[in-house]
């Protein structure tokens, strides 16, 4: 099978008045049609990654990397426009918080009906009806109510199920999901969850699931990416998180509280300088 | 024994909108309470009801055996401190740590403010060397410790927590936590916290109470919450919620 995605050596850094801060430091993988999850901290550079993959880099930041193609596209060579074309059509990306990554002063509707109208050539009854169908394909009971709702009108779960539908509306083959669930209440976390999951297998696309939660993502995801100060510092295969073996994910995993298990003081994590190195 | 903490029938409203509806409890001088549910469940209002910070629409609280009526006494405010969800937010910009410490203690008339800011820094495990730093140059985790260290430097006997760790990462949080369990210790502390994460409120707390739009659902103990002893499907689907996402067939 050939990779959907392939990034060797990836490097993003950024211009300070203090020097150079390197935000990505040589990260390499390859995803297929699968869910991946890369999973860090604050600063870890996770959604720098992301970021990268989608085109998103700020500026005035420099990316650097062996290789980085999408399905036989290299992203290093590709034009503004290009880029454009790709994104938003056949690499799409959820962020966060859906009160800042909708624009409020127009309609639910009328935003994915845009995303859609700028990559396909679509009349306006039909983007319209598509825009509906895919409403109602992320399981939002009355479709026509929400579509004509401004994004204010709507609570966070129903807003994120609105961003999904925009992502996926246009059938990307690649989705990038950028802590897509942190804003929201556990139990609307995990319909909006198993809403992304029905449509990432219905359709075959790739998923990168970045998040911070790295029991979520492992329950989540086939493949987890663990990520400190800018490097991959293991990969795993989800089922077998149990036996992580650098110090790093084992301190991320055992410093949560669990409900069953009392343990006080809580472990706290170990910071080793050397695996930043 | 005067609870530390006693609310009866606590209403809200806010125009007419109902954020609590008719809530009860007792808090035991020295007990960590928590409080857990989803946004809008009102877990927040009452903690801020209890700050004078949400307009009470019925019921009574009384601190220490006191009831609590109208604007709050200078006094309160010394025997109860609140420490806020986000440490970016709670803290003045352009203040220094060592002025954000000075404010509580010149309000309340305090005159060893010199050795009362070395020692409440020293307690959240700072050290003098964050005296004269402005919060932008701390991380997350060091903000919500200065947040701590102002709450503490009063000497409150109750301390109310709003979510102190939600917007911090795992690591962090496992460090904030226990720095709060020590003080609480080392203080004999009483302590409200709210959370929507039931893991952390029952690593944190003796009782608890989950709540749902404003009302009370149900009164538990973390012993019964670990054992799955719950009676209402609501905190049945909060505690499947938390165990995190399971692939249905």
């Amino acid at each position: 099978m050939s990779a959907l995605l392939e990034v060797e050596d990836l490097r993003v850094s950024f211009p300070t008045r203090s020097g150079v801060v390197e935000a990505v430091r040589g990260v390499s993988f390859a995803l297929g049609r699968e869910r991946l999850g890369i999973v860090g901290e604050s600063g870890s550079g996770k959604s720098q990654t992301g970021r990268a993959i989608m085109g998103l880099t700020p500026e005035h930041g420099r990316i650097t990397a062996k290789k980085l193609e999408f399905s036989g596209v290299d992203l290093l060579k590709t034009s503004k426009a290009e880029r454009r074309a790709l994104r938003g059509n056949r690499i799409a990306m959820i962020l966060q918080d859906p009160k800042y990554s909708l624009n409020p002063v127009m309609t639910i509707g009328r935003q994915i009906v845009e995303t859609l109208r700028t990559h396909e050539k679509v009349s306006g009854a039909d983007a319209r009806k598509r825009a509906l169908d895919m409403l109602a394909a992320v399981q939002i009971r009355d479709p026509e109510r929400v579509f004509g709702l401004y994004p204010h009108e709507v609570s966070g779960g129903m807003g994120q199920r609105a961003m999904i539908a925009m992502m996926l509306v246009a059938g990307p083959e690649l989705l990038i999901a950028d802590e897509p669930t942190s804003a929201l209440d556990v139990t609307v976390q995990l319909e909006v969850l198993g809403i992304l999951n029905r449509l990432v297998e219905q359709r075959g696309m790739g998923l990168i699931f970045i998040s911070h939660d790295l029991r979520l993502v492992s329950s989540f995801c086939d493949r987890v990416i663990v990520m400190y100060a800018g490097r991959i510092v293991e990969e795993l295969q989800a089922g077998e998180l149990a036996h992580a073996k650098h110090p790093y994910t084992q301190g991320l995993l055992n410093c949560m509280p669990r409900i069953d298990n009392d343990r006080h003081p809580l472990p706290v994590l170990d910071r080793q300088p050397e695996w930043a190195l | 024994m005067t609870p530390a903490l006693d609310i009866d029938r606590l209403g809200v409203l806010f125009d007419d909108f109902v954020a609590l509806n008719d809530v009860s409890l007792t808090v035991a001088p020295g007990e960590s309470f928590g409080l857990v549910g989803e946004s809008g469940s009102g877990k927040s209002t009452l903690l801020r009801a209890v700050a004078g910070l949400a307009p009470v629409s019925g019921g009574t609280i009384k601190v220490n055996g006191r009831q609590l009526d109208g604007k709050r006494s200078k006094e309160f405010y010394r025997q109860v401190q609140m420490v806020f969800q986000d440490p970016y937010g709670s803290l003045h910009p352009r203040q220094t740590v060592d002025r954000l410490l000075l404010e509580p203690l010149a309000i309340h008339g305090f005159d060893d403010a010199e050795k009362r800011i070395v020692r409440a820094l020293e307690e959240v495990g700072l050290g003098s060397g964050f005296r004269f730093r402005y919060s932008h140059q701390l991380s997350g985790g060091q903000r919500q410790r200065v947040a701590i260290a102002r709450a503490l430097i009063l000497e409150p006997s109750i301390l109310l927590l709003d979510e102190p760790t939600s917007a911090l990462d795992a690591s962090v949080q496992a460090e904030v936590l226990n720095l709060l369990e020590e003080v609480r210790a080392a203080r004999k502390l009483t302590f409200v916290m709210v959370s929507h994460d039931l893991a952390v409120v029952t690593h944190m707390c003796d009782r608890l109470m989950v709540m749902q739009s404003g009302s009370e659902v149900e009164l538990l103990t973390a012993a019964d919450l670990a054992s799955r002893n719950v009676s209402q499907d609501y905190t049945r689907s909060l505690l499947v919620a938390s165990e995190g996402f399971r692939r249905s067939a």
